[in-house]
């Protein structure tokens, strides 16, 4: 096998799920990130407790999809997908995904703007909309409240004063 | 109507069977414990002013009053998914575990994979397959919105599934919901039986005892294979059955279910069938106004 012990020799296959290495140290694919740091970002950015994911591997297939996953599977592993997608690296600022925070949103104690009924039926459409926000900005959960509970709506890019909706299309709704 | 006419003589009060078929049926949700709780889903659907109907058989089956199920906030949030409510029985007789290996062979559009996958508490592994590239779409969007982390997701003709690319080489149970002639869905679909040919029910049963045959051999001894359909064709029901305890290790084991049902049928025109076949369900739309279903449970045997 290529790539023993030896880090950035081996390329990332488009349509091949590879386990995440742990740690950085154990990367032998170029540019792919580490279970440790995936982990460390959720806590670091979103307050998720890591121990949230004992029980989860964590996969890439495609450049920077990054996969989360509670079964038995053998790496590397060519089928058509692997739990669900959770979170994009490979870019300047990783962003998870809008259905991976509607299962694990309700774990975040951080970046996470609370919206009136109002707003969050806007962000549910995919419109973008000014609010104040005085944490970080960037990615950020989106989330209201539903009959007494927090509820994650998806995710969200808050830039200069402007709330923008990531919810993709298909996920949208007029409600 | 007319291909039904063939099953007047096995089936009480016809006419009402029927009048069942022609009416169009209403919405029905399964609730996703994967994302909520079913005292969670309820509470929210009455503060939004969803008037429902929980299932006397399965309190996570609801029947919504509304037109549009999917623009409510608890479809928004996964938390409801639109299902009939006969296809959430046969996941229900499977039974599946948390941890268990589970084999959904027929998986697309995936409401009953990701029931599987709830009901395992998502942990485990659903294989969920299906051979069409477009139909997996569905699955795999429907898999995701649904938050189910527990499915892994093949394309494969389910007749010859290779078992090489998993981790292990025998499942622990199997959901064989096979492609079918569709009859029990009239309701849903009313054009459901405008291709309804004898020809097409004899192709497809082929193909349903391939796939059958497949399961049984793919899971363990002492484990759990159920056989089911959206249709009233013994020809794709208790035959295919039949077929798979003549070539396969496997008997025919008994199940409750709180639905109204008939049971299998042991003889069919000049056809008899094991008396097992019994054990098998029949649910009539015009039992518990649902669609049509037939559900086989089987123990694999040595």
């Amino acid at each position: 096998m290529a790539g023993d012990g030896e880090a950035g020799d081996e390329q990332n296959i488009g349509q091949r799920f590879d386990r995440l290495p742990e740690t950085p140290a154990d990367r032998t694919v170029e540019g792919r990130v580490s279970r440790e740091e995936v982990v460390d970002y959720f806590a670091d950015r979103f307050g998720i407790p890591p121990e949230t994911f004992d029980d989860y591997t964590f996969w890439e297939k495609g450049a920077g999809k990054i996969w989360i996953y509670a079964g038995e599977a053998p790496t590397p592993l060519e089928v058509e997908s692997l739990g669900m997608t959770c979170l994009r690296t490979r870019q300047e600022h990783w962003k998870p995904t809008t259905d991976f925070v509607q299962r694990v949103g309700h774990h975040a104690t951080g970046c996470v703007i609370d919206l009136e009924r109002e707003q969050a039926e806007r962000f549910a459409d995919g419109e973008d909309q000014e609010l104040e926000w005085d944490g970080d900005w960037g990615y950020l959960i989106a989330a209201h409240s539903l009959a007494g509970e927090r509820a994650p709506l998806g995710i969200g890019l808050y830039v200069h004063g402007e709330l923008r909706s990531m919810v993709p299309k298909g996920r949208q709704r007029d409600l | 109507m007319e291909p039904l006419e063939r099953y007047r003589p096995i089936i009480d009060d016809f006419e009402a069977f029927i009048a069942a078929c022609e009416r169009p049926l209403g919405t029905a949700v399964r609730v996703n414990t994967i994302a909520a709780s079913v005292e969670h889903t309820l509470d929210v659907l009455e503060e939004e002013g969803v008037a429902y109907e929980q299932a006397d058989w399965n309190p996570r089956v609801l029947r919504l009053e509304t037109d549009s199920p999917g623009s409510t906030w608890t479809s928004f949030h996964g938390y409801t998914h639109g299902q009939e409510e006969v296809s959430a029985v046969p996941p229900v007789v499977l039974d599946p575990q948390p941890g268990e290996r589970v084999w959904d062979c027929c998986a697309a559009p995936g409401g009953k994979a990701t029931q599987l996958a709830a009901l395992m508490d998502d942990r485990g592994t659903v294989v969920a397959n299906d051979s069409n590239l477009g139909r997996l779409s569905a699955l795999r969007f429907n898999a995701e919105r649904l938050g189910a982390t527990s499915l892994l997701v093949t394309k494969s003709d389910a007749r010859n599934y290779s078992m090489k690319r998993l981790s292990f080489d025998e499942f622990d149970r199997a959901l064989v919901d096979v492609p079918c002639s569709c009859e029990g869905t009239i309701r849903k679909n009313p054009d459901a039986l405008d291709e309804w040919s004898e020809g097409y029910v004899d192709s497809v049963s082929g193909i349903q005892k391939g796939i059958l045959r497949r399961a049984i051999q793919t899971t363990r001894e002492g484990g759990t294979v159920v056989y089911s359909t959206c249709t009233f064709a013994p020809e794709e029901n208790e035959a295919v059955v039949q077929h798979a305890l003549e070539e396969e290790d496997c008997r025919v084991v008994d199940f409750e279910v709180g639905l109204e049902h008939d049971p299998g049928l042991t003889e069919w025109q000049d056809r008899a069938f094991d008396a097992s076949l019994e054990d098998a369900i029949r649910i009539y739309p015009h039992q518990n106004d649902t669609g049509g279903f037939f559900v086989a449970k089987l123990e694999v045997t040595a």
